[in-house]
């Protein structure tokens, strides 16, 4: 096999960059982690973003999981029922939203919903100068800028993967109940008896590190924008397409470790 | 003081500082000529300390901002106010936020007092009941001037201006230009304008600096440029499409081509 100089020039130019993709998104973790801290701290705009993330995400979270739930107490029940062991299908919801659906589909959603919009939104203050204006007047932009929106995920992914679990739980009972005709009282039964706290436990740990993922690629690609609105728009797709990739990635990851750590 | 001493900055292979020397009296209202393109916004950027030189120096008030912290720089931006080319206000914030931005960040002053400055600022640049209404509700010209308003609000001792009347209609920027000539007055501040368009700087400058291949090649009074006998600022002021600047380019030898191409046709 021939291997041609261009190729060869190609993959090297493909490392270099990733390696710098890298490095500059370590310095910007870097720089983030050493202000969350710092004064001054933003109340105001942190709860700003807790509202725009959090509050305004409900809608589109309580209709996509109360689907998944659904789906899958349908899904399971065209196998349970050859078994008659449709009671399962209880435990089978509450396991899979609790410690897998409920954490990477609430991710997914905040990470196309508000990671874009985040991206977006710092890609155009990049492109207007307003990010130089900021610093022209002394001003941090991580702190100013980055800070508020960490934390806002940091809180509000949890407090939706939880409300996600719960509108799930809800869905596979709206099935169970009236569809597969299991009792309510066995219905809760069979929901809470294998569900314990390490599971709850394991979703939110995947979801406060989804949560960093989202806040860091999103601010990442938007201050990084290049360009007009051709670059924005660009940084916003590139925002969303490499953060839902890293949230499969890392719960591929965190799946393994938990599992391997016994809490699996 | 701004003092730049031996400034050099490359983009890639193209080299837009090569060493750039100038001194910037206080008080006094220098202005920055030269093609789009040829670096001048780049220069100021440095003057603020947004853009790393390669090498040089750049010293404001004795102290060197490319060799300090972070902090002891943003101690430094807070005595500067900065004009931008798009305004640069910032989207999600009204009006008088953005004028008022400064002091809400850096002091303690109360809320009441905040807004007492920021008439008084927006009144010197003729605007008035605007405080709450936001960027995107605004013109051209008075984004500039809420921008300018922005600029002098912290009683800053230098005020940079990038392209001040560009974007703008041609009254707006005289308007413009007399605010900018009246405020430093006014203000008592050290003023650094770049722009390419000559009678903005006729109009604002007691010094203007003519910026070429990366250098500065000709220094002097709005008088002693007009009467320069430097080609290539002649070939500038009177806004001529042939001359040593464009030979450089190429263009000339381009259009002699056509024209010969054109004769044997």
């Amino acid at each position: 096999m021939v291997i041609s100089k261009d190729s060869v020039e190609r993959l090297g130019s493909r490392t270099i960059n990733l390696i710098r993709y890298m490095g500059s998104v370590s310095i910007l973790v870097s720089d983030t982690f050493i202000r969350l801290f710092q004064r001054p701290f933003r109340l105001r705009h942190i709860v700003k973003q807790m509202s725009r993330i959090g509050v305004e995400s409900l809608p589109i979270v309580s209709l996509i999981s109360l689907f998944t739930g659904m789906v899958l107490a349908l899904q399971s029940a065209y196998q349970m029922q050859k078994i008659s062991a449709e009671m399962y299908i209880a435990s089978l919801v509450a396991l899979s939203m609790t410690r897998e659906l409920g954490p990477v589909l609430t991710a997914l959603i905040v990470a196309g919903r508000c990671g874009a919009s985040i991206t977006a939104e710092l890609g155009t203050m990049k492109v207007t100068e307003q990010i130089d204006a900021l610093e022209t007047m002394a001003t941090n932009p991580t702190n100013y800028l980055i800070v508020p929106r960490f934390w806002a995920l940091f809180f509000m992914l949890p407090i939706l993967t939880l409300y996600a679990d719960i509108i799930g739980i809800i869905g596979g009972y709206t099935i169970g109940r009236y569809k597969l005709n299991i009792t309510h009282h066995m219905y809760h039964r069979m929901t809470f008896e294998p569900l314990s706290i390490k599971d709850i436990f394991n979703g939110l740990i995947k979801s406060i590190t989804f949560a960093i993922i989202i806040c860091i690629i999103a601010c990442f690609e938007g201050i990084n924008t290049k360009g007009g609105a051709e670059g924005v728009g660009l940084a916003t797709t590139s925002s969303v397409v490499r953060s839902f990739i890293l949230i499969i990635a890392a719960d591929c990851l965190l799946t393994a470790l938990l599992y391997f750590m016994g809490s699996g | 003081m701004i003092e730049i001493i031996n400034l050099c900055k490359s983009f890639g292979n193209k080299k837009v500082l090569d060493n750039l020397n100038l001194t910037i009296h206080s008080g006094e209202k220098t202005v920055i000529i030269g093609r789009s393109g040829c670096g001048k916004s780049v220069l100021l950027k440095h003057i603020i300390g947004l853009i790393n030189p390669d090498s040089g120096q750049v010293i404001i008030d004795g102290v060197d901002i490319t060799h300090v912290r972070i902090r002891q720089l943003n101690e430094i931006r807070k005595q500067f106010g900065m004009l931008f080319q798009g305004a640069a206000l910032f989207d999600s914030l009204s009006v008088g936020e953005n004028v008022g931005f400064m002091l809400l960040e850096h002091t303690d002053v109360s809320k009441d007092v905040i807004r007492e400055r920021v008439r008084k600022c927006l009144a010197l640049v003729g605007l008035k009941d605007v405080e709450n209404l936001k960027p995107a509700e605004l013109s051209g010209g008075m984004k500039k001037r809420v921008g300018l308003a922005r600029a002098i609000c912290f009683r800053p001792k230098i005020v940079l201006y990038d392209e001040p009347t560009t974007g703008v209609d041609p009254i707006m920027g005289d308007i413009i230009n007399d605010l900018i000539r009246e405020l430093s007055d006014k203000l008592e501040v050290t003023s650094v304008a770049v722009t390419h368009d000559m009678k903005s700087a006729y109009k604002i400058a007691d010094k203007i600096a003519m910026l070429y291949e990366g250098k500065i090649i000709a220094l002097g009074t709005p008088d002693e440029i007009k009467n320069s006998d430097n080609p290539i600022v002649k070939q500038f002021i009177s806004a001529d499409a042939i001359g040593p600047m464009t030979d450089a380019a190429g263009i000339k030898e381009l259009m002699d081509k056509k024209w010969r191409e054109d004769a044997r046709r």
